[in-house]
């Protein structure tokens, strides 16, 4: 019902539009309006459709409450006798007796007649709304509409409404995150009191204990989580190692060497890489790339483990390639055409204007793009859930096995958890210095990015 | 075909029928001594297409060692496209095809198995608007020789380097402030420092097309004198709108319109005595 009446607040506003449209357009006859004559019409919509919106929300959300609350007056005798979990279990019996759920069960014997008053009243309740709804809607148009003259600031007063809108809706962005990071702060405190700090910034053994159950015992775990990093920190570096030479090499190509045609065609496809689920690199790592590896490294006679930081961040380099090809693309195609043309004129050839010029003149940019590929693969889960391993290694060969901060926050989350065991409040912390790490990568690079972009103006 | 008989001033003629249609006017019998005896550069019949469309007809001109040549006439008449065929900056405009023969001191330069590389280092360009690279004004100078490898010693690019900032008349600006960044100088400084760049490979010839049209009037006259001076080392062709700075710092003067070289002739002759009626209406002022 409220949906249908949604609808007709809308139908009703559009009416406004036109009502209001059409009438400061009537007025304008040989003289001049404040005001362009759809501003007045938005104007008339506004007044007639929020107020009606408003009314709408608030009658909805309070409407149950204030309808029970009667009932439960009505019942004050019998309701008095119960405790406070029966009088719960009580309202949800008539609740349910109201909706008509079959098969309801009752034993108390006033829950019919109060099931039947709590119906008739939502009705009422119903009929109010939609009568009082269209009375606001029609007495905002009518109210809108006559207030239209020549010099009534329509457009001012809907340029108001419409920046508190924007405003709204920014604050509701900025707050979700702002309550995100508060959480993650509450949540990492209530571990450091259980972990000191020191210990988990610069303690080499994590193995947090697995507590089935609060009472099966101490969960002792070892919280120290500069293998967890270390682990994330090879992988990112391999990512790199692969992405890095490859990304930029492709970048140049599509910038200054490809035919349009050529760059046009190659170029989706590549970025294609990215838009791939990043599970599906996850099974390509471990099905495919991991034994590759390890297959190679036994023929090298090396000893490969069978889940290796290279075969994760291998793939992992894969799939960031896109990133650091299109951004590092971006700034070198933005490097000014009359530079090349510079170098060119000077008898340089295109690797040398590339490597002496171009390079050079893009370089802050394709830092910026770096930083962002890295905190992106700091950030990546999946693969390395599926491909790295669980076990925190604190090693620099990329043939052993290791973790992230990524899987260990996974790890510490499945299953069932005390909430306040410090193996779960782990991830919270470990989120937390992930958070950090990455935010100030991204602020690192936006900067030298923005300082890149200032470099031509 | 234009009849080269000169008019009377206030004749009108079949040109300026053509004229005020705005077509291209096609191959046309250029006017005046557009061939000389002994030219560093020589061009025979260049055409230039971009794509489909025919930007320059048939262009007859040379250039004279230690002359100025002033490329005039009105915006899109193709003075750029011309300036740029003789170091072949056209080659890196995609579907831009050019055709003709053009010699630098005898040498065909225009085809395929041309070196461009080495005709660059021989013809400088400097740009309309100045283009320093994002380097230190050292490394600017230096950028040529660099990577044509003519100095065996640092000290031999410091000396480059310091020649080719006083040639440019920015050596006592930028003496102090070697390694700050080029484009950290204003913009009269700039185009200075795009000039010295230029002159530090030592080129025979050096292309300027509308050099000054971002500098103020102190800037422009530092420029053009500048230009009268380095004529005496080098073939200059510089592409202006202004007739005061072709009149001043020019030899001889070509007009261009739509694509057509309609007359070249000693700047002198060409200021005060045009053969032809859109050069006469040009410089007048009376359109372009
Ligand atoms: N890159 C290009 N692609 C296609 N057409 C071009 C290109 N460059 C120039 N043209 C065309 O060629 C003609 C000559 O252009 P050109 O730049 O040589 O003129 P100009 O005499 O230098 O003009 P201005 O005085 O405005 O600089 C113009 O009609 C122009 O539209
Ligand atoms: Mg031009």
């Amino acid at each position: 019902m409220t949906a249908y009446l949604i609808a007709a607040i809308f139908l009703l506003a559009l009416n406004g539009f036109y009502a209001g449209r059409n009438r400061a357009r009537s007025i304008r006859v040989g003289s001049r309006l404040n005001s362009l004559p759809q501003y007045h019409g938005i104007h008339v919509a506004l007044w007639c459709g929020l107020p009606a919106l408003i009314l709408l929300v608030l009658w909805v959300s309070f409407e149950p409450v204030v309808v029970e609350a009667l009932v439960q007056a009505s019942l004050s005798a019998e309701f008095r006798a119960l405790s406070e979990d029966q009088a719960v279990l009580a309202m949800m019996e008539i609740r349910n007796l109201a909706q008509g759920i079959s098969g309801v069960q009752t034993n108390l014997p006033y829950a019919e007649d109060a099931a039947t008053m709590l119906t008739r009243l939502s009705r009422i309740a119903d009929y109010a709304l939609v009568a009082s709804v269209a009375v606001v809607a029609i007495l905002g148009l009518g109210l809108a509409r006559s207030h239209i003259t020549l010099e009534f600031q329509a457009r001012q007063s809907v340029e108001r409404v419409f920046n508190v809108f924007i405003f709204l809706s920014s604050a509701v962005a900025v707050m979700t995150t702002v309550a995100i990071v508060l959480s993650l702060l509450f949540e990492s405190f209530q571990f450091f009191k259980q972990v000191p700090l020191h210990e988990f910034l610069f303690g080499l053994k994590w193995n947090p204990q697995i507590a089935i159950r609060a009472d099966q015992g101490a969960s002792t775990g070892a919280f120290g989580a500069v293998p967890v990093f270390s682990g994330t920190l090879l992988i990112a570096l391999v990512a790199m190692l692969v992405a890095g030479p490859i990304g930029l090499a492709s970048a140049v190509y599509f910038s200054e060497y490809a035919r349009p045609r050529v760059r046009d065609v190659a170029k989706p496809i590549l970025e294609l890489l990215a838009g791939i689920p990043t599970v599906v690199y996850g099974f390509f790592a471990a099905l495919t790339v991991a034994p590759l590896v390890r297959e190679l490294g036994l023929e090298l006679g090396l000893e490969v483990e069978a889940r290796s930081a290279l075969a994760a961040g291998v793939v992992m380099g894969i799939m960031i390639i896109p990133f650091i090809s299109s951004l590092a693309d971006d700034v070198i195609t933005a490097v000014p055409q009359s530079l090349r043309e510079g170098s060119y004129a000077m008898g340089a050839t295109q690797s040398e204007t590339i490597k002496y010029v171009i390079f050079p003149a893009a370089l802050p940019g394709i830092v910026g793009a770096f930083l962002l590929a890295i905190s992106r693969a700091i950030g990546e889960t999946m693969i390395v859930a599926m491909a790295a391993g669980l076990n925190a290694n604190l090693t620099a060969n990329p043939l052993e096995n290791v973790t992230t901060v990524t899987v260990q926050i996974v790890v510490a989350l499945i299953g069932d958890q005390e909430f306040d065991d410090p193996k779960t409040l782990s991830a919270f912390a470990l989120g937390l210095v992930l958070f950090a790490m990455t935010l100030i990568l991204n602020v690192v690079a936006l900067m030298i990015v923005k300082r890149y972009r200032e470099q031509y103006e | 075909m234009i009849d080269s008989t000169p008019r009377a001033p206030g004749s009108k003629g079949v040109l300026a029928d053509t004229l005020e249609q705005d077509a291209p006017l096609g191959s046309v019998q250029t006017v005046g001594e557009a061939l000389l005896e002994n030219p560093s550069v020589s061009c025979r019949d260049v055409a230039v297409h971009y794509g489909d469309k025919q930007a320059l007809f048939d262009i007859n001109l040379d250039m004279g060692t230690n002359e100025v040549l002033a490329l005039i006439g009105p915006s899109g008449c193709g003075k750029t496209t011309f300036l740029r065929c003789i170091n072949r900056m056209n080659d890196t405009i995609q579907g831009c095809r050019v055709s003709g023969t053009i010699k630098i001191d005898d040498e065909e330069i225009n085809h395929a198995d041309a070196d461009v590389v080495s005709l660059r280092s021989r013809v400088g360009m400097v740009f309309q608007k100045p283009n320093p690279f994002p380097k230190s004004i050292y490394d600017n100078i230096a950028y040529g020789p660099r990577i044509h490898a003519l100095t065996a010693s640092n000290e031999e690019l410091d000396q480059i380097v310091e020649d080719s900032l006083k040639r440019a008349g920015l050596w006592k600006e930028v003496a102090d402030r070697l390694q700050a960044p080029g484009t950290g100088l204003s913009g009269g400084q700039q185009q200075r420092l795009c000039i010295a760049r230029a002159i530090a490979v030592n080129p025979d010839v050096i292309l300027m097309d509308e050099p000054c049209s971002a500098l103020d009037p102190i800037a422009t006259a530092r420029i053009e004198e500048l230009i009268d001076e380095l004529r005496e080392n080098f073939t200059i062709a510089i592409v202006t709108h202004s007739m005061q700075q072709a009149a001043r710092v020019s030899q001889r003067t070509a007009y261009f319109h739509m694509g057509s070289l309609v007359e070249v002739g000693s700047t002198d002759q060409i200021f005060t005595n045009p053969r032809q009626r859109l050069t006469e209406d040009y410089i007048t002022g009376r359109f372009g």
